[in-house]
């Protein structure tokens, strides 16, 4: 039996703002999920809060409400859209917990609402610690052996039982201090003896340390009839012990045998049947890497991150079959999409490996722990296709983005064997580039399994690519040896590099593309969905041919009924397009720039165009085969690139929608017209992007527009910035100037701060582009000094033709300048601005997107000081973060729009005047999400470079509400009430503030005292509120040694919001970041900015809370 | 420094040349070129007699990644005619390992070849069907020795397999204190077949494929398992008479794979071969009578033609999800089951090994 006749509406519930560990991969799970529904002819409601997804998209859903995932908000639109249905596997665990909760209270029974894809007791069996115990028990699979223990001797016995080493984990200690791992019994009654003094409740775990294992995962898909299948397994480059999220991973997994392939299959399936899971479903195992004895670490009963990898490095669409399998349809009766001819219930078969390698933010973060462990850090992936390993690593270091083209990491150079070899059984990000390193100097595989317990299979291989430059660098470049490299995925310049000599006396060779078809082969598949290697068959080019030749007999058909004969030459065909994607998610550049390219391929494909996706981010909508014409799984890389347009031969390339990392192809696409090709960069000229970006080409632009920009210098060294600070005047900002968005850039306040800055920026904490830089001129990086200019930070994203533009709206950002635009909230639209300072900025609008000759889209960033005097920031000639939620809530399709300028049609042909469009009733208010949970150490203090991961959106008709909407979304928690609910006690405010803030907070301390809060201040600040007659309790500094002390306060449970701005941060043993942390570990709602603090004790004053508001339906805007 | 071996070729009686190079034996090996879309599995592969006399190409491109251990054979002996691969693995790594695949290659005289395009073979065979081919170091871009070579790729015939892969005498597995006594009729059978048996309590009797009907029945088996095998099931003429004896016993028989066609062609019906077969470890089949649909391990260039037995006879009970073909059968005119499929897996999915216990609870009825 297909679908379900009782299902007719369905809610989609998504999975919010991004953060570390809930990605895009749920953008793209949830855009499958509401295509599938709507395929199916029911009725989508979706929310969802994060606005810079796809699946909040018009077209995605009948209703769409951008409202905080709370469960007040959706008790409300359950009660107003009153769906029969709600689908809860699709929106990552905020999805699902929020699903769950609404079931177990009762609330979706009271309502006649049926919870599709999972029931509480799957949930409940999978997620309960005891409870997955004993299901698991209960069918024989085993679990990590642990035990509660409340005395040593019991420690020991359980310790003798299980067989060492064991792990110690002492009950509620923060961080798991004291705690360990025991290899005897001596050392256990050591670490015991310390746990069980430290607990607070004298209760250690003892847990059979399994670090070491090998870690398996399988992608399980089973329907309500009981089919089951496994999709895809993968094996993690890192043994137990770091987090999958943060591992290497290949798949399939390698270096199993059938047996223990089979074990683990099984062992799956059983899990999956007797959870009665009917959708997907992970299951994660460690193997003992010299038995047969494994472990079930982890169900995930739902899509997830390792299902989306799954999806794309088979090309089986799990969440689409998952949604099917939801509202009724069984794997039998649900055709698989690629071969048209079978069916979903079948395992799909590779002939290539997948090599998917996490990105990590810590270029950003550059005092954040880097070590990896259970808590995921990455913040997004890539993933390479290659049919060795070597190729598709090597494909993976040069799509992660981090400056280079090989394994060869620059700065690790530099570093002792010794101290090199001691960091490796730590595992940090840079692991497998200092294996890699040691292996160049020729330390041991076996040496380095020791120390890693990494497979040596994996070692040798990279151990090959060792061998393999070591070859290329000695003698003369053969053929042979170009050949191989060629097979083991190096570019020409890498080779060119390596071997120190050019290739005028090699046979180059251009690559091919083989298509992913889940079969391997076996069936004739239609998927247009390829990666490259070299051999001789280029698949996509068959692709292209054959699918030109039945266009041409169809338009002949057509033409011989209408009786006209057409020669093949007078014939014209589909023009292509390449649209280049964003590559991985990271801080700076997220899933918005996806929501850019995807649109811009509808609006490629809507104007007739066959439109291709060249990207290598697998959690995404844009990587989905069947979003555009055709997909190329490959690096976003001179050679890769040029690869595809020698296949595809376009008419035209994109580089506007996929952020920095399509922006920086523009020089070699430039390079390659020169050479000869005919294709077309459309919109915006290279030219023009470099006048933007090139520091002094653009000073010329703003000269010529007459536009100013705060004054600045350019610097190489300490002495020169101090110079240039002393005659700019603190406080200046500082940045690379090789980057604009933010990258390292700081606020110096004083001396010693841009002492501090230098060392950060040429030190050892070298970020992507210095490698990069260090790799194409080793020569030194210029810094960018500016004077900092104090107040409002306005934001414009416009469309522009040529001779007309547009500007859907101005947003104005709640913080001042110089905390970075993706971290301020964003209001649209502006609400502080006089109309001659919003006249002045149009007028710079237009100026500099007619100077710079603007076609599509361009970003400007500016500030407005006290006087109402603008000044220009940056400008990005290209789409920006803001798109998608300007588009969203003025209603205009901006990427759709500049797309069409881009392939001619003008704004006036689309029927939009020139200038600021008209505001909408509706005010949106944009609130960034950080991550900082998950990421130890990072400073919570907001300055100019960017911190968050993602954002949610707060949309109503008055600014408070909106506001109100925008905070609960990000998860602030709000009280209004003076008196805690649970302690009964007051709830309090702990203010502490750097000097230049003092003046300021008194009206904000005044603020949150007349709402009846309890205020809470440093000894300085005390004093200064007391004497403006604002009663605050005195607290110690941690360095004073007494009690109560800053941290002691933030432990106690009676702070509800800190304010906390320090004139110095980023370094963790400061004062003022310690106790940043502190607030974040106690979960306590951190303020660093006056002006965020000063926006929510204004919500808080209009006493409302969710409930009060009204929700919106973004379709009727 | 990487050194690839002697430079080997394939060459197709199509003409298509492959250029490759050597591993395991050197030689010219002729044989039917087939493909495996297994993932894992490879030593159950190059062991598994149904192989025999053909080219086995694997289509995942990394092969003796974990390398190769004395547990997981099927067989004896290797009794594939050759091994093409993209990629072999010099440094395998699994804590059973004893060597490496190129060595193993070797002992058993199996010539292989690889860094070929497999994924292009595979759709060639894919389009053309599966046809002849030689793994050859002679290099057949010089037209002599391309036309000698196709003379005999064209004579080549896969004859007298079951003859070449079955034992030569009866061998006995387990004491006759065991529950029951099975005997396995070895048309090349994979040993998994008799250690499922044996895990069941299972005496096993495992007997060369022309055995006859009264030596059969001096063991007083309480079941009749016909095996996996090679080659075409029509060539066995005697084997399909003395299987006709048999079904007149009430003896419970199930019989896997070429056991599956050889039965049907005793009852009359007929077997067909397909354009490419049924090769890997992820073919869906459908139980038409739960509904169901299990993931199985095959091995199979020809198939019973459903149609061809008769409504009184016996009744199609399982079919392949992709290709609808005949993969099980239920006889009413004798006390038997069989399948095209491989439930006794190696390599391959465990999900239908419980049609062993279901033979088990039929010989219990009996």
């Amino acid at each position: 039996m297909p679908l379900r006749n009782d299902i007719k509406k369905v809610l989609v519930i998504g999975s919010g703002p991004i953060i570390i560990g809930q990605a895009a991969e749920f953008d793209y799970a949830g855009t499958q999920a509401c295509r599938a529904l709507k395929q199916e002819g029911l009725e989508v409601v979706l929310v969802n809060s994060n606005p810079a997804t796809i699946m909040t998209d018009k077209a995605m859903a009948d209703k769409i409400y951008i409202e905080p995932l709370t469960l007040p908000v959706l008790r409300k639109i359950i009660e107003i859209e009153k769906p029969d249905s709600v689908l809860s596997t699709l929106g990552g665990q905020t999805g699902l917990t929020l699903s769950m909760q609404l079931a177990k209270e009762g609330f979706l029974d009271l309502h006649n609402v049926k919870l599709l894809g999972a029931n509480p007791e799957t949930i409940h069996k999978a997620e309960d610690r005891q409870a997955f115990k004993d299901t698991m028990e209960k069918i024989g699979e085993p679990c990590i052996p642990s035990k509660v223990v409340e005395t040593l001797e019991d420690a020991v016995l359980f310790a003798e039982f299980i067989t060492y080493p064991v792990i110690v984990r002492p009950a509620f200690t923060l961080g798991g201090t004291g705690g360990g791992i025991a290899k005897n019994e001596e050392e256990l009654r050591d670490i015991a003896t310390n746990g069980l003094r430290l607990s607070p409740i004298t209760q250690v775990l003892i847990e059979k340390c399994i670090s070491g294992w090998k870690e398996i995962e399988f992608e399980v898909i089973r329907d309500r009839k009981g089919n089951v299948i496994t999709v895809c397994s993968m094996e993690n480059f890192d043994p137990v012990g770091v987090h999958t999220g943060d591992s290497i991973v290949i798949a399939p997994a390698v270096t199993l045998t059938d047996r223990e392939y089979q074990m683990l299959r099984t062992a799956s399936l059983n899990i999956i049947n007797e959870l009665k899971v009917e959708g997907g479903c992970n299951c994660q195992f460690a193997l003992h890497p010299k038995s047969y004895e494994y472990a079930v670490i982890e169900v995930n009963p739902r899509v997830s991150r390792s299902s989306a990898l799954a999806s794309k490095a088979t090309g089986y669409p799990i969440a689409k079959v998952a949604t099917r399998i939801a509202i009724g349809y069984t794997l039998d009766e649900i055709v698989n999409q690629v071969t048209g001819k079978t069916f979903a219930c079948f395992e799909p078969s590779l002939d290539y490996v997948v090599v998917k390698f996490p990105k990590w933010a810590f270029d950003k973060f550059v005092y954040a722990k880097r070590n990896l462990g259970t808590q995921m850090k990455a913040t997004g992936e890539i993933m390479a296709i290659g049919v060795n390993f070597e190729q598709a690593i090597m494909k993976a270091a040069r799509s992660v983005e981090l400056g280079i083209d090989s394994l060869n990491f620059p700065k690790l150079e530099k570093i002792e064997t010794n101290s090199l070899l001691e960091k490796l059984p730590e595992a940090d990000d840079e692991r497998a580039f200092q294996i890699f390193e040691l292996l160049k100097r020729g330390i041991s595989t076996q040496k380095i399994h020791d120390l890693t317990m990494i497979d040596i299979w994996f070692l040798e291989k990279l151990n090959n690519l060792v061998k393999l430059e070591k070859w290329l660098s000695d003698g003369k470049l053969t053929q042979e040896k170009y050949d191989i490299a060629k097979k083991f995925g190096y570019l020409d310049d890498t080779i060119e590099r390596i071997a120190s000599q050019n290739l005028n006396d090699v046979e180059t060779k251009t690559a091919v593309f083989k298509m992913v078809d889940t079969c391997a082969g076996e069936f004739k598949a239609e998927t247009p969905y390829f990666y490259s290697t070299f051999d001789k068959e280029n698949e996509a080019k068959e692709f292209i041919e054959s699918k030109r030749e039945k266009e041409l007999l169809d338009l002949r058909r057509n033409s011989n009924a209408l009786g006209i004969q057409k020669t093949q030459d007078d014939v014209i065909v589909k023009k292509t397009v390449i649209v280049f994607g964003s590559g991985p998610i990271r801080i700076g550049q997220g899933i918005e720039f996806d929501y850019c390219s995807v649109h811009c391929v509808w609006a490629l494909k809507e104007a007739g165009y066959e439109a291709v996706i060249c990207n290598n981010n697998p959690e995404t909508v844009s990587t989905d085969f069947d979003t555009g014409d055709r997909l190329y799984f490959d690096p976003l890389t001179k050679e890769d690139v040029r690869a595809i347009i020698d296949t595809e031969n376009p008419y035209g390339v994109v580089v506007q929608f996929g952020g920095q990392t399509a922006i920086k192809l523009t020089k070699h696409l430039v390079e390659m017209q020169k050479n000869g090709y005919t294709f077309k960069i459309l919109g915006t000229s290279a030219d023009s992007i470099d006048a933007a970006e090139d520091r002094e080409r653009f000073d010329e632009v703003l000269e010529k527009c007459e536009i100013p920009r705060p004054n600045g210098f350019t610097i190489i060294n300490e002495t020169e910035a101090l110079d240039a600070a002393a005659k700019l005047g603190f406080p200046v900002l500082m940045r690379p100037s090789y980057v604009l968005g933010g990258q390292n850039m700081i606020i110096a306040y004083t001396e010693a701060d841009i002492s501090e800055y230098i060392k950060v920026i040429i030190g050892n904490n070298a970020s992507s582009e210095q490698n990069e830089k260090t790799l194409e001129t080793k020569s030194q990086n210029p810094v960018l000094i500016d004077k900092y200019v104090i107040g409002t930070e306005v934001e414009v994203d416009a469309i522009c033709d040529g001779t007309d533009f547009l500007i859907p709206g101005i947003m104005e950002h709640i913080e001042r300048a110089g905390v970075h635009s993706g971290d301020s909230i964003s209001v649209y639209p502006a609400q502080n601005l006089t109309t001659k300072v919003k006249e002045t900025i149009i007028e710079y609008t237009r100026k500099l997107a007619m100077e710079l000759k603007v076609i599509g889209l361009v970003n400007i960033q500016y500030v407005v000081d006290r006087f109402g005097n603008v000044f220009v920031i940056e400008v990005n000639p290209r789409s920006s973060r803001t798109v998608p939620y300007i588009s969203k809530v003025t209603g205009v399709p901006m990427v759709d729009i500049a797309t069409k300028i881009m392939l001619g049609a003008t704004l006036k042909s689309q029927g939009y005047k020139s200038g600021l469009y008209p505001e909408s009733e509706y005010i949106a208010v944009k609130v960034p999400v950080f991550s900082f949970e998950k990421l130890q150490d990072v400073d919570t203090m907001l300055g100019p470079e960017m911190k968050s991961t993602g954002e949610c959106l707060g949309i109503a008709k008055n600014f408070p509400d909106a506001l109100l909407k925008g905070l609960v979304g990000a998860g602030y928690d709000l009280e209004h009430r003076s008196i805690n609910r649970k302690t009964g006690e007051r709830n309090g405010v702990f203010i502490s503030v750097r000097n230049e803030d003092k003046k300021e907070i008194i009206e904000i301390a005044e603020a949150f005292s007349t709402l009846g809060f309890d205020l809470y201040a440093t000894s300085g600040t005390a004093s200064i509120l007391n004497k403006e007659m604002i009663a605050t309790n005195s607290v110690y500094k941690i360095s004073e040694n007494k009690e109560p002390n800053t941290l002691t306060l933030l432990e106690s449970g009676k702070i509800h919001y800190l304010i906390s701005t320090s004139a110095k941060g980023r370094i963790p043993e400061r004062d003022s970041v310690k106790m940043r942390r502190k607030a974040i570990e106690r979960s306590i709602c951190s303020l660093t900015s006056l002006d965020t603090a000063r926006a929510l004790a204004k919500v808080l004053k209009s006493r409302k809370t969710i409930n009060d508001v009204e929700m919106v339906d973004i379709t009727n805007i | 420094m990487f050194n690839f071996g002697r430079r080997a070729y394939l060459l197709l009686a199509d003409s298509t040349i492959y250029d490759g190079y050597s591993f395991g034996a050197v030689g010219n090996a002729f044989g039917e070129v087939v493909f495996t879309t297994g993932l894992t599995g490879y030593q159950e592969t190059l062991t598994d007699p149904s192989y025999y006399g053909q080219l086995v190409t694997q289509t995942f491109p990394l092969i003796g990644n974990y390398g190769v251990n004395y547990e997981d054979f099927e067989s004896n002996r290797s009794a594939v005619g050759g091994y093409i691969v993209r990629e072999w693995c010099n440094m395998p790594s699994n804590f059973r390992s004893k060597g490496n695949i190129d060595d193993f290659l070797k002992k058993q005289n199996i010539i292989g070849l690889h860094s070929i395009d497999t994924r292009s073979l595979t759709r060639k065979i894919r389009e053309i069907g599966v046809m002849n081919g030689v793994i050859t170091n002679q290099d057949p871009h010089v037209e002599s020795v391309k036309q000698e070579l196709l003379g005999k790729v064209f004579r080549f015939n896969i004859e007298q397999s079951v003859e070449n892969t079955t034992c030569k005498e009866i061998e006995i597995y387990g004491s006759e204190s065991r529950k029951y006594t099975v005997v396995l009729m070895d048309y090349g059978y994979k040993h998994n077949i008799r250690r499922e048996l044996e895990r069941r309590g299972c005496r096993v009797v495992v007997m060369p494929a022309n055995t006859k009907i009264d030596e059969i029945l001096s063991y007083k088996p309480n079941g009749i398992m016909l095996s996996n095998g090679p080659g075409n099931p029509e060539d066995n003429i005697e084997i399909i008479e003395t299987l006709r004896a048999i079904c007149k016993t009430n003896i419970p028989i199930f019989g896997i794979c070429l056991g599956h066609q050889l039965m049907c062609l005793a009852h009359g019906g007929r077997t067909t071969k397909l354009k490419y077969g049924h090769r890997g470890a992820n073919q869906p089949v459908i139980d038409l009578q739960s509904g169901k649909t299990y993931v199985t391990s095959q091995n199979h260039g020809y198939a019973v033609v459903g149609d061809s037995i008769g409504k009184d006879i016996g009744q199609v009970s399982h079919i392949n999800a992709n290709d609808n073909t005949c993969e099980g059968v239920r006889y009413h005119n004798c006390n038997a089951f069989t399948v095209q499929f491989h439930p006794e897996a190696h390599g391959g999915p465990l999900d239908t090994t419980f049609l062993f216990d279901e033979f088990i609870e039929r010989l219990t009825k009996n």
